[in-house]
């Protein structure tokens, strides 16, 4: 087991006030919070600090954690001395019991599970019930899957209190029908298929978020889909027929004549799919044919010929 | 919890078709309606209808309530304070959005 340093993991120092602690914590919490940040591995770090000042608020964790002594490095392998507990009672206290099953083994070794020791027989949760944890997970799908609808294999890990009464990390495998129309960052929510609940508690929820894959074609914006189209000059000047490719297969595009560069063309109802549909957009982009032969010049000076054209006309110089 | 490889599970997507009455919300955050009443009053929530009987709720606000509580706990910030977070965190991801596409 791993020793861990929680005056480091808060960022003040061993003889820090309750009230710096308390202060260290806040800005910690609001720069790690998964519902806030974009750090990496934020929610790692935020509940490390978590653990931390569940033991360093609580000024009778803290003494005995302070009584392992200073020497211990960070990660160093770490027993507890033998006579470790005896002399201390930890009560209750203001412990929130929010996340006690993700404290690390460190933190149960001096603590016992959800902070306080009850006795040594690891019956803390006899007769006692609550509702499952919520879970969270991510869902990546191809935008095809959200016009077409589909299903997904996940397999999620959930801690689970075993027969014993002590975590376990299980790992179950579901089925899950992603809904057509789906959009980038919506979540699906599936009723009791969250953490199992604690004695008659009941399952909690389990949350999906739908997140898309980037696509090699298409942007998505909501429930509108963007394509950028790239068209000959001849083809934005004089207008053509063009096949594009869109989620739902090959379709004909008109393209007006004097298109500009940027000219938004709307398929309207062709975006995401749902009650209300989102539009399909094709952006034009003129590309220009490289002037890499002879006869490839001698068309573009032909064209500098016949063609008077000042593309910069608007700029006055 | 056993390995249940041949029903298919269905969801429901909350930001779409989903819409709760004040009950089915309650239950589905984990929270009194006293307290679903707090998060109405401070604009967590908007509800549809005018009395708490005929109220109708947005999929959507299951995820702001259960965020909004979050942040009250593990931030120690008010109601209010985690009302305007919630609104600055949705312009924040519209601006991401935004300038992931400029960066693309």
């Amino acid at each position: 087991m791993e020793y861990k340093d929680y005056y480091a993991i808060m960022g003040v120092k061993r003889d820090a006030t309750q009230d710096e602690i308390k202060r260290a914590y806040r800005k910690q919490a609001r720069k790690y919070h998964p519902d806030v940040s974009k750090e990496k591995d934020a929610e790692k770090h935020f509940k490390e600090v978590g653990e931390a000042y569940e033991v360093l608020k609580d000024p009778e964790k803290r003494v005995a954690y302070d009584q392992l002594g200073a020497n211990w490095k960070a990660g160093q392998d770490f027993q507890p001395p033998p006579d470790w507990e005896q002399g201390f009672v930890f009560h209750g206290g203001d412990f929130t019991s929010a996340d006690a099953k993700q404290f690390s083994d460190f933190f149960e070794t001096l603590y016992g599970r959800g902070g306080f020791t009850q006795g040594y027989s690891g019956q803390t949760f006899k007769g006692f019930q609550a509702r499952g944890e919520d879970t969270h997970a991510k869902v990546m799908i191809d935008l095809e899957d959200a016009y077409l609808g589909a299903t997904r294999t996940l397999t999620l890990k959930h801690t689970e209190l075993g027969a014993d009464g002590r975590p376990q990390l299980t790992e179950r495998t579901l089925n899950v029908r992603i809904p057509k129309g789906v959009r980038q960052g919506q979540h699906v929510r599936l009723a009791k298929q969250g953490g199992a609940g604690i004695g008659k508690g009941a399952p909690g929820d389990l949350y999906l978020e739908i997140m898309f894959r980037p696509h090699k074609l298409y942007h998505v914006e909501g429930r509108d889909v963007y394509l950028d189209l790239p068209v000959a000059p001849w083809e934005a000047a004089l207008g053509a027929t063009v096949k594009i490719p869109t989620p739902e297969g090959t379709v004909d595009l008109k393209i007006p004549s004097g298109s500009s560069s940027g000219r938004k063309l709307r398929l309207k109802g062709r975006g995401i799919p749902g009650k209300r549909p989102g539009n399909y957009y094709v952006v034009i982009q003129i590309a220009l044919p490289p002037a890499d032969s002879e006869t490839a010049k001698a068309a573009y000076r032909e064209l500098k010929k016949t063609l008077p054209f000042d593309p910069r006309a608007r700029l006055g110089v | 919890m056993t390995n249940d490889l041949l029903s298919l599970l269905t969801g429901e997507v909350l930001e779409e078709e989903v819409e709760m009455t004040l009950a089915e919300l309650c239950r589905a955050c984990q929270v009194s309606a006293e307290k679903m009443f707090e998060l109405v009053d401070e604009g967590v929530v908007e509800p549809m209808g005018r009395d708490p009987e005929i109220w109708l709720f947005h999929g959507a606000n299951v995820r702001r309530v259960r965020c909004a509580l979050r942040l009250q706990n593990d931030l120690g910030v008010n109601i209010a304070g985690a009302a305007l977070a919630l609104e600055l965190l949705e312009e924040l991801e519209v601006m991401r959005e935004r300038l992931k596409r400029i960066d693309d």
